[in-house]
């Protein structure tokens, strides 16, 4: 690693005013006179920094603000909020988070191993930069580090995605987006400038709005709280992998139900590792809602969630993955999963 | 590798600019007044720290250490070079394989993924902290009776996460045991024998 500075933030406040830049703003060769970024567990920053891929001139840590570390539900509205700060086991094992987000707690109990889970946030985890090879290695100066082709379109693309794959074909890297688009979550962002609040799946933005970056984070903010909305609902999150003990996920999908007596009233499915942001299968939601969930409800609604994909050379075998992804995990909310 | 590269360079650096030191030893009044306004402005903005060596205070087995570390360095680099505890591995140096496991405040943590700057006051516990008054910790005594390790580089990592296994939960099922290892990679394939020493272990009653 090059070397940097290091400063203990106290509070959402003083973390704001002492940083400049987002991991994007400097991986994408812009913005070269700032170099403060926020950490948090450190594991993706770390992994970038020892690549030389990050040219970050200083840490400010925001890993012992407990104000930011904590769980929440509003007494009124039943509302959760979940401080960015809180790491990846502390998530898989929240009671609340369990009964009622039940996708989000089986997404952060599957991430990583447990060394990293105890030390990766949340926050973190929505921010962490793609996985793609070329984007992580200082070998390559691609589209997403403002140079000027995609090396993975033509190349090694097996890990990539399979849907809106035509500009930069990243897979959005984080599991735990994919549980939190489906759950209807919302983000508290902080600056400088004050406090906004975003709607997650409006937050993450494709190549096409701006190839340097997977979402709208400004210079400097801060995610200071996920909101998850009181809604009744059953959710499940599958996710495949090449193996069993612990792996990245290479399709994987979050599904949030409400069923009236038996049928569907409404439906919410997303897919992880599929497309460069996390993928809303709208077609399948439109076909179940009316239905009555059963096994060949389910493989209906999974054919046709990836009817339009469009693999690359070396990822087809991701359609199948996501197919039964998505399969299981209609089935799991509904308890007929075997 | 690239962890050892950076070890070795930061220790060139540091090498380097003691020699820059030592030739500038007539370094003029006014240059030293210079450097200490921009220290005291440094300091005056919240305790920025580095990027050259900052004093840290670890606990690691108990015992207290006052070091000096760069914020780059890592808590296994800090373990292995300056307090000489070789026990904790570095393989992949990326938080993939887990040989470099160690417990803060008793979570267990991939040292080569923690900065040593953050570890703040948790306490450290490496395998050289888990025996106790010259006695093995159980984990490491079913390891050698079930035979649990072929050329020992992961073994400190499986025995740190068996351990910490035992310590929270003190009678686990082989898919329990399974569940904490899953991160650790053995390359010399000894999963059957850690998950049999493991719960040999549990069978002596460690709390
Ligand atoms: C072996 C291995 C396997 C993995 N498998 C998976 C997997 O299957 N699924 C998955 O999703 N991930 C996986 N990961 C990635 C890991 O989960 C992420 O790197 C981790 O969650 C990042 O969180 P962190 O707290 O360590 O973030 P940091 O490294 O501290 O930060 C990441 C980024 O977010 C920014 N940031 C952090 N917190 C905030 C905040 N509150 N506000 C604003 N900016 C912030 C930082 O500036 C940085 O750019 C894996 C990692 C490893 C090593
Ligand atoms: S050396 Fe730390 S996880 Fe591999
Ligand atoms: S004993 Fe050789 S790697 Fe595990």
């Amino acid at each position: 690693m090059k070397r940097f500075e290091w400063v203990d933030a106290k509070s959402a406040q003083e973390a704001v005013k002492l940083t400049d830049s987002s991991a994007a703003d400097l991986m994408g060769g812009k913005n070269t006179s700032a170099g403060s970024v926020i950490k948090a567990g450190g594991i993706d920053l770390l992994d970038l920094l020892k690549e030389r891929v990050l040219p970050a001139t200083r840490l400010v840590n925001v890993r012992t603000i407990a104000s930011l570390h904590k769980v929440s539900v509003d007494g009124e509205s039943g509302d959760v909020t979940i401080g960015p700060l809180m790491t990846l086991s502390e998530l898989a094992q929240h009671k609340t988070i369990q009964e009622r987000y039940t996708a989000l707690s089986d997404a952060a109990a599957h991430i990583a191993t447990p060394n990293i889970r105890n030390a990766a946030t949340i926050g973190g985890n929505l921010l962490q930069r793609p996985r793609c090879w070329y984007f992580r290695s200082s070998e390559f100066n691609c589209l997403k580090k403002g140079g000027n082709t995609c090396p993975a379109i033509h190349g090694e693309n097996k890990y990539h995605a399979v849907f809106d794959n035509e500009i930069c074909p990243i897979a959005h890297p984080s599991t735990t987006a994919v549980a939190l688009v489906a759950l209807g979550a919302s983000l508290e962002l902080t600056s400088k400038q004050g406090v906004r609040e975003v709607v997650l799946e409006e937050f993450f933005v494709g190549p096409d709005k701006d190839v340097l970056r997977e979402n709208v984070l400004s210079s400097g903010e801060l995610i200071s709280a996920i909101r998850l909305p009181n809604k009744s609902c059953k959710s499940a999150h599958i996710k495949m992998g090449e193996k069993d003990s612990f792996d990245w996920s290479t399709g994987d999908c979050a599904v949030a139900i409400q069923v009236k007596d038996i049928t569907i009233s409404s439906a919410s499915i997303i897919l992880g590792a599929a497309a460069p942001t996390p993928w809303r299968a709208k077609q399948a939601e439109d076909f179940l809602v009316g239905k009555t969930m059963s096994e060949s409800t389910a493989h209906e609604a999974a054919k046709l969630a990836l009817a339009k994909a469009k693999p690359l050379s070396q990822n087809e075998y991701k359609v199948a993955m996501l197919e039964v992804a998505i399969k299981r995990a209609l089935l799991k909310t509904s308890g007929l999963n075997r | 590798m690239a962890g050892k590269d950076d070890e070795y360079e930061r220790k060139q650096s540091r090498d380097i600019s003691r020699r820059r030191f030592l030739k500038g030893a007539g370094l003029t009044a006014l240059s030293m007044a210079n450097l200490s306004e921009a220290q005291a402005a440094k300091e005056a903005s919240a305790a920025i720290r580095g990027p050259g060596a900052t004093a840290v205070t670890l606990r690691v087995n108990n015992a207290v250490h006052n070091l000096q570390v760069e914020p780059c360095e890592t808590l296994a680099e800090t373990l292995r070079t300056q307090l000489g505890m070789t026990g904790t591995k570095v393989s992949c140096d990326r938080g993939t394989c887990s040989a470099c496991t160690v417990w803060l405040d008793g979570a267990t943590m991939c040292a080569c993924m923690t900065l040593t700057v953050d570890v703040q006051d948790r306490a450290v516990t490496t395998i050289e902290g888990l025996a106790q008054d010259g006695k093995l910790h159980p984990v490491q005594e079913a390891f050698i009776e079930k035979d649990a390790t072929m050329c020992g580089f992961c073994t400190p990592g499986m025995v740190m996460s068996c351990a910490a296994l035992l310590a929270r939960n003190s009678s686990p099922t082989l898919d329990d045991v399974r569940e904490a290892t899953c991160g650790n990679f053995c390359r010399c394939g000894t999963y059957p024998k850690v998950f049999a020493a493991t719960l040999a272990a549990a069978g002596k009653g460690v709390k």
